[in-house]
Parts: C-alpha cells; sequence; structure tokens
C-alpha cells in the first residue's frame, strides 16, 4: 500500500505543469476561469498546441498517434489542465469516435478519419440520444434504409453538444426493425453538409447555446461510411460509453471548484467576519472537502486497478454517480457563497462598468444551472445504479 | 502508487480473518460481548500468538508493524467479526509506550491487557479540557479524577491515564488493582470503564504529553475507521443476501429498483470510507496527521450510520431481533461513531483547518 506517485510520475507532473505554464494562452485559462461559455476559435487554437506537442489524443494508441501514456499518465496531465485552467478537451472526436476508429473502423476509415480529427478539419458530435430514446438508448428509432450503395436516413437525435460547431455526426440508427432492439441497430458517419440536414439550437437552462437537435429528411449516405458491421452498432456503442468514463470522476474539476469556492469564502463578508469563518458555511465546505478527499483516492484506487487489468471495470460507475454530485455540490456552495450577487445575468451588470460581486464570478448561477447535465448525461445516475446493481451487487 | 497490501499484512489478514471465522464467530461473540468481562482470555492468548498485537508496534519498539496500514489491516479483520476484545486500548497504549520508549514486550505478547484513559464525564473528547490531576508524592506521583468511557477498561491490567501535570496533560501508568474501576458492557458488545482515582499511586510515563496523546488519539480514531470499513462490508453482504432470497409479491425483493439503488447508495459510501480511511492510514506518521483522521472519522460516521439504517430498513423486522447478526452489526456502526469523537467533532477539527489555511 503506498499513495506516493513513482518518481517517473512526479517527473512527468512537472514537465506537464511547466509545459502548460509556457504554452496555455493566459487570454484563454482567463476566460476558463470565468466561466462563461468557450469558443470554438479557443477551443481550435487550444486543441492545435497540444496537438503540435503530440499531446492532444491522449487516449489514441501510439501507432495513431497518441502519447503512450499509462492510466495514471492521462490521469496527471487532466489533474494539471485543471489545475492550470486549460479548456476541457471537445471529446468527440478525440476521446470518442477516434478509439471506435481504432478499435472497429477499416484501415480507409483510419487512415482518412484519424488525422483529420488530429488536425481539426474535422468538427465531430454525437448522434445517440432521441427525443424518445435517452437513458433507454436502444429504442432509438432514427432509421437507416439501405437503397444500393447509401443508406437513407429518417429520424431525429438530440441533445447534439456543440453540434453548432461541427461538420461531421457519427450516429446510432436502426438498420433492422425485425430483430431484438440491440440487434438492429448501426454506426454510421454523416457528413453534415449533406442535404436533408437541419440542426436546431436549444436553449439551455441559463440561457446558453451549448446542445442542439437533429433532423434528418431522405438523408443519403455512403454506404462505406458504416463502422464496423451492419446491426453490431450496440457493441460500439457500448465500447464508446467505457471511453466516456475516463476522468468520469471529474475530481480535477471538483479540486478546480473548491479552490474557487473557499477563494470566494474568504473575499465575501457576512455577519461581520468572512464567510470562511461562518459555521454553517464553513461545515458546507469541510464536508465537501471531505467527500472529494475520498473521492480522490476512490478514483486512485480505480485507476491502479484499470492499470493493473488493462480496462476500468463496472465499478467506475462509482465514480460518475459520486464525483457528479460532489461536483454539483460545489457549484451549489459557490452560488450560495455570492448570494443575491449572483442573480444578475452574466454581463448584464457590466454595462456602464457597474458590477457587483467579486470579480471574475458573473458566470455562478449559470455554472451551478448548467451543471446540473452531469448527473444525467454520459448514462444518467440512475442508469449508473442500475449497472452498479447488475454488475456489483448481482440483484 | 501500489493499493494492494504487502504479502506480510496479506498473511496477517488472511490469518486473523479465518481464525475469527472459525474460533470467534458472531454467536460465541454474542456471549462474551455482552457480559463483564466482555473478554475471552483463551481467544485473546490465540489471537496474540497469530501476531495481532504485534502488528501494532514497530519494530524498534518490538513489533513488526506499526504503520496506519497494519493498524487498518487487524482492525478491518476484527471489524468484519465484530470482535469485542480489548484491542482499541492495546493500540493506543502501544502508541504511547513507543513515543514513551518504553517496554511493551508485555503488551505485545497479550500476557497484559492495556487500557487508554483519556476523556471525561464533561470532556468526552477534547485534551484540554482534562480535569484529572497529578500530584508528585514520594518517589512517584498520585492521581486524582474521574476518567470517563475507557474503553477495555473493564479487562485491563495496566491503564495509561491522562492527567493534568504543571498545567499540562501527563500521561501516567496506574495498576487496575490501585484503582477504583466500574466495568460494564456496551449497547453494541465489547465492554468499556469509569475509572475513579483517588491519591491513586501512578508512574510517570510522559511528561509533556500532548503530542503523544493527540497521536494516540489519531491512531485509535484511524482504528475505529478501519473496524468500521469491516462491519460495514460485511452488513452489506448480509443485506445483499437478503435482497437475493427473501420473497415477497412473489418475487426477490432485490428486484425491486426502490431497494436497489438503496444498496448501491451503501455501496458507494462504503467505498468512499474504505478511500478515506487508506489516506488517513497513509497520512498516520506525517503532519497532516489529524486532519486526515478527521477527515476519515467524519465520513465514516456518516457512512456507517447511514448503512446502518438503511441495512435495518431493507431488512424489515427480522433485522430489529437479537438473533439476527444484522442488528449487532447495525448497533456496532451507530456507536463506534461516538467513540474518540464523533462526526460533528471531527468536522469541526477539519473546519478549523479551512480557517487557518
Amino acid at each position: 500500500m503506498d499513495l506516493s506517485f513513482s518518481a517517473e510520475d512526479n517527473a512527468f507532473r512537472e514537465e506537464v505543469r511547466s509545459y502548460l505554464a509556457e504554452n496555455l494562452p493566459k487570454r484563454i485559462s482567463d476566460a476558463v476561469r470565468n466561466g462563461g461559455e468557450q469558443t470554438k476559435e479557443m477551443a481550435e487554437e487550444w486543441h492545435a498546441i497540444l496537438n503540435a506537442k503530440g499531446w492532444l489524443a491522449t487516449t489514441w494508441g501510439v501507432e495513431f498517434g497518441g502519447p503512450g501514456w499509462t492510466p495514471v499518465q492521462k490521469h496527471i496531465f487532466e489533474e494539471e489542465c485543471c489545475r492550470a485552467y486549460a479548456p476541457r478537451i471537445v471529446p468527440f472526436g478525440l476521446n470518442m469516435l477516434g478509439p471506435v476508429l481504432q478499435a472497429f473502423g477499416s484501415k480507409e476509415q483510419q487512415d482518412y478519419y484519424l488525422p483529420r480529427i488530429l488536425d481539426g478539419t474535422d468538427w465531430w458530435c454525437q448522434g445517440y440520444s432521441e427525443p424518445g430514446a435517452g437513458s433507454d438508448l436502444a429504442s432509438l428509432k432514427t432509421r437507416a434504409v439501405r437503397e444500393g450503395d447509401e443508406y437513407v436516413i429518417n429520424g431525429q437525435k438530440t441533445w447534439t453538444t456543440l453540434g453548432q460547431h461541427a461538420n461531421k455526426i457519427f450516429c446510432l440508427c436502426r438498420t433492422d426493425t425485425e430483430v431484438k432492439q440491440q440487434e438492429g441497430i448501426s454506426f454510421i458517419l454523416v457528413d453534415l453538409d449533406t442535404p436533408g440536414i437541419e440542426m436546431r439550437p436549444i436553449r439551455l437552462i441559463e440561457g446558453g447555446h451549448e446542445v442542439n437537435e437533429v433532423f434528418f429528411t431522405d438523408v443519403r449516405v455512403p454506404v462505406a461510411n458504416l463502422v464496423g458491421e451492419e446491426n453490431k452498432g450496440w457493441t460500439i456503442a457500448k465500447f464508446l460509453l467505457t471511453h466516456e468514463r475516463t476522468g468520469i470522476a471529474g475530481v480535477g474539476f471538483s479540486m478546480q471548484s473548491l479552490e474557487e469556492v473557499k477563494a470566494l469564502a474568504r473575499k465575501i463578508r457576512r455577519n461581520g467576519r468572512p464567510l470562511i469563518e461562518d459555521p454553517l458555511f464553513a461545515a458546507r465546505i469541510a464536508q465537501a472537502e471531505i467527500d472529494l478527499e475520498a473521492m480522490k483516492i476512490t478514483n486512485l484506487r480505480m485507476l491502479f486497478k484499470a492499470q493493473q487489468q488493462g480496462a476500468p471495470g463496472p465499478e467506475t460507475s462509482i465514480l460518475k454517480i459520486k464525483g457528479t454530485v460532489i461536483h454539483q455540490e460545489l457549484k451549489d456552495l459557490a452560488r450560495r457563497a455570492l448570494g443575491p450577487v449572483a442573480a444578475p445575468f452574466p454581463g448584464a451588470m457590466t454595462d456602464g462598468n457597474i458590477m457587483f460581486g467579486p470579480e471574475g464570478t458573473a458566470n455562478n448561477a449559470a455554472r451551478y444551472f448548467n451543471n446540473r447535465k452531469t448527473s444525467i448525461f454520459g448514462g444518467s445516475n440512475e442508469i449508473q445504479r442500475n449497472i452498479l446493481t447488475k454488475t456489483m451487487l448481482e440483484l | 502508487m501500489d493499493f494492494n497490501l504487502t504479502e506480510d499484512r496479506r498473511m496477517l489478514q488472511d490469518s486473523l480473518t479465518r481464525y475469527l471465522g472459525d474460533k470467534y464467530p458472531v454467536d460465541h461473540r454474542n456471549k462474551v460481548a455482552y457480559e463483564l468481562p466482555c473478554h475471552d482470555p483463551a481467544k485473546w492468548g490465540e489471537m496474540a500468538e497469530l501476531g495481532t498485537l504485534f502488528a501494532l508496534a514497530p519494530e524498534d519498539a518490538g513489533g513488526f508493524g506499526g504503520t496506519g496500514f497494519d493498524l487498518m489491516v487487524v482492525f478491518e479483520a476484527l471489524g468484519r467479526a465484530l470482535n469485542p476484545e480489548p484491542m482499541l486500548g492495546a493500540a493506543m497504549a502501544s502508541r504511547l509506550l513507543t513515543k514513551a520508549g518504553a517496554d511493551q514486550e508485555a503488551l505485545l505478547s497479550g500476557a497484559t491487557k492495556y487500557a487508554v484513559a483519556v476523556g471525561e464525564v464533561e470532556a468526552p473528547y477534547e485534551l484540554d479540557e482534562i480535569a484529572s490531576t497529578a500530584m508528585a508524592k514520594g518517589d512517584g506521583h498520585v492521581l486524582s479524577g474521574r476518567k470517563s468511557s475507557v474503553y477495555g477498561g473493564q479487562a485491563a491490567d495496566v491503564i495509561l491515564v491522562a492527567a493534568m501535570l504543571d498545567g499540562k496533560p501527563a500521561v501516567f501508568e496506574v495498576q487496575a488493582s490501585d484503582a477504583q474501576i466500574a466495568g460494564y458492557p456496551m449497547m453494541d458488545g465489547g465492554g468499556a470503564a469509569e475509572v475513579l482515582l483517588d491519591d491513586t499511586p501512578a508512574k510517570l510515563l510522559i511528561a509533556d504529553a500532548t503530542e503523544a496523546l493527540n497521536d494516540a488519539l489519531n491512531a485509535g480514531a484511524l482504528a475505529l475507521c478501519a473496524e468500521a470499513v469491516g462491519v460495514m462490508e460485511v452488513t452489506h453482504a448480509i443485506t445483499l443476501d437478503y435482497l437475493r432470497t427473501r420473497k415477497q409479491f412473489g418475487v426477490p425483493i432485490g428486484k425491486f429498483q426502490v431497494l436497489q439503488h438503496r444498496a448501491v447508495d451503501m455501496l458507494t459510501e462504503i467505498e468512499q470510507s474504505r478511500s478515506i480511511t487508506i489516506k488517513a492510514a497513509s497520512e498516520l506518521d506525517g503532519p497532516e496527521a489529524a486532519r486526515f483522521v478527521s477527515m476519515a472519522k467524519n465520513l465514516i460516521g456518516r457512512a456507517a450510520r447511514l448503512v446502518a439504517e438503511e441495512a435495518i430498513q431493507m431488512h424489515g423486522g427480522i433485522a430489529m431481533t437479537w438473533e439476527y447478526p444484522v442488528s449487532h452489526y447495525a448497533k456496532r456502526l451507530v456507536m463506534l461513531d461516538a467513540q474518540l469523537g464523533d462526526t460533528d467533532y471531527h468536522l469541526s477539527r477539519v473546519i478549523a483547518g479551512l480557517k487557518a489555511a
């Protein structure tokens, strides 16, 4: 039993830290720290910087241009990126489709698409959820009917994150309606320029535009865009969900949020003293910090197990459940710390240089509301409990 | 980074777990745990022969362990079997004897049973509220006062007592036969004692003992956390078994999602409990021991109560009976919170660290 990182891992952490200090533009880290919406240009700029270093596709095999990191190194990299307020890597091409193509794609698909993901030629988005298929994803209805060398796609996808920036979408489509739900699904790549596709923004609870709905009307796609075998898309979907799970505990982001809450609570005064000395508020912070401290070790334990076994196990659902709840609690504390000052719409009170509340806190209420999504997406926390019931509890 | 136990510790864990499973099962435990002296001398001797006590002290003090992880292995195994023997007192006393540089062969061999008396009725957890006093007399000292909730005190041969000497807490060795001891079994099994001191002869062990006492209290709290992890895991396992076998409305009740999700939440909190205990164990001999031990005791106080209450609720009436083991596991989980600082006490210590930061 030894919780310390190896000398190699510590050296790696130093290398990442100094690289970030030198190469992450302050303009970008300031924008991340401020917590507002992040622009497409910012993401592309940061991706290009990491790509030049060979650190962009952290989940890819070395043969495809990945850095060949161990799970522990990936974890250290993520932690340091959070610490430096680097933007999140946009995951759809890099952490989702990339690994899928490497595991299931043809040589032609790998040769064509993977370099375009790395150099930013393609921005992918995810066509999974539908209005009638959320947690019950396998009930999806978007149809792909084969006609000669083409699939003709009809249906609707939703919750398509950052689809407004994308030029391509990977979709789960129903290619056989006669068999068991899971056995009639295919994984198909679609160019968003194809006639018949319409993308509409969905305005979210805090007012932001992050997700979209995508309508498909007689969209014709070459059969060559099928990944893996026809009707075997569910296998890919499940594979992809496990990849979505790396870093799922969000420990780095919660550590970031905890520091923000503490900094706020030291600045803000309540009852004639710093808020952090208010017994009730201090108790809330302390309890969240304790839960996060435990979460860090739970995360490392599962990382260690994944490193030993070669793959993360079903118990990572615990990370999703507890990690999102802790992060949401911290976002709530930030909002509460500000009190009434959290109320104005972001930007609304900066006109004419009238600001109230500490600098850089304008987006706290928005972040709180936006982060309610984390216990819903990527398999809701209730779905995670179903998974754990089957796999760990064997009930 | 390595979350596996060393070979030595794994062997100790295996042999102690096997011994307790075979020779100290819950029905025997229940016979011992609720009646004075809450102690089975023959079994205690056999547990000592396995090396259980030697694992509590470092090599230079005559043992072969003494780290936080050694404590964790021993007490988790004790917890799994709900063992009532006075091992907590031995663990804390060993820390004090090691700090004092005193010989502890008699403790480690199991020949002499020790208890540690710090808390008092008006100040169950705090060192700076100790009212018991020491006075020099002849070659030694005499102590006066009342020490409360002395775990293992009902069976101890020697009690290490914290009392004020020249305005500072000091540690004294008191022969149990010299003090007035009122032993009692506890609600959750195992024994404790009220120790009355009235010009009781005592041998000074550590004069300025704040640091040593804090270390012993940290080690004791860590031991309780590890014990709780063991108790929680068994409680959860028994509950899952019950969910698989108990049928209502024609199906095993484990098929009901409302119970499934609650059983998952128990699992999540148990994993978190294990994690924070590992963290506290790794920090026990470091400068931030108090902070991480308090984090652990706080989290485990919350988790243990959840696991206990959910286990009872999900079982239904059967867990309300003395006959069924879960009732005893649940009692231990709830009651150990009040030992060596409860959830709120340890939260307040973490909060104190927030302000200083």
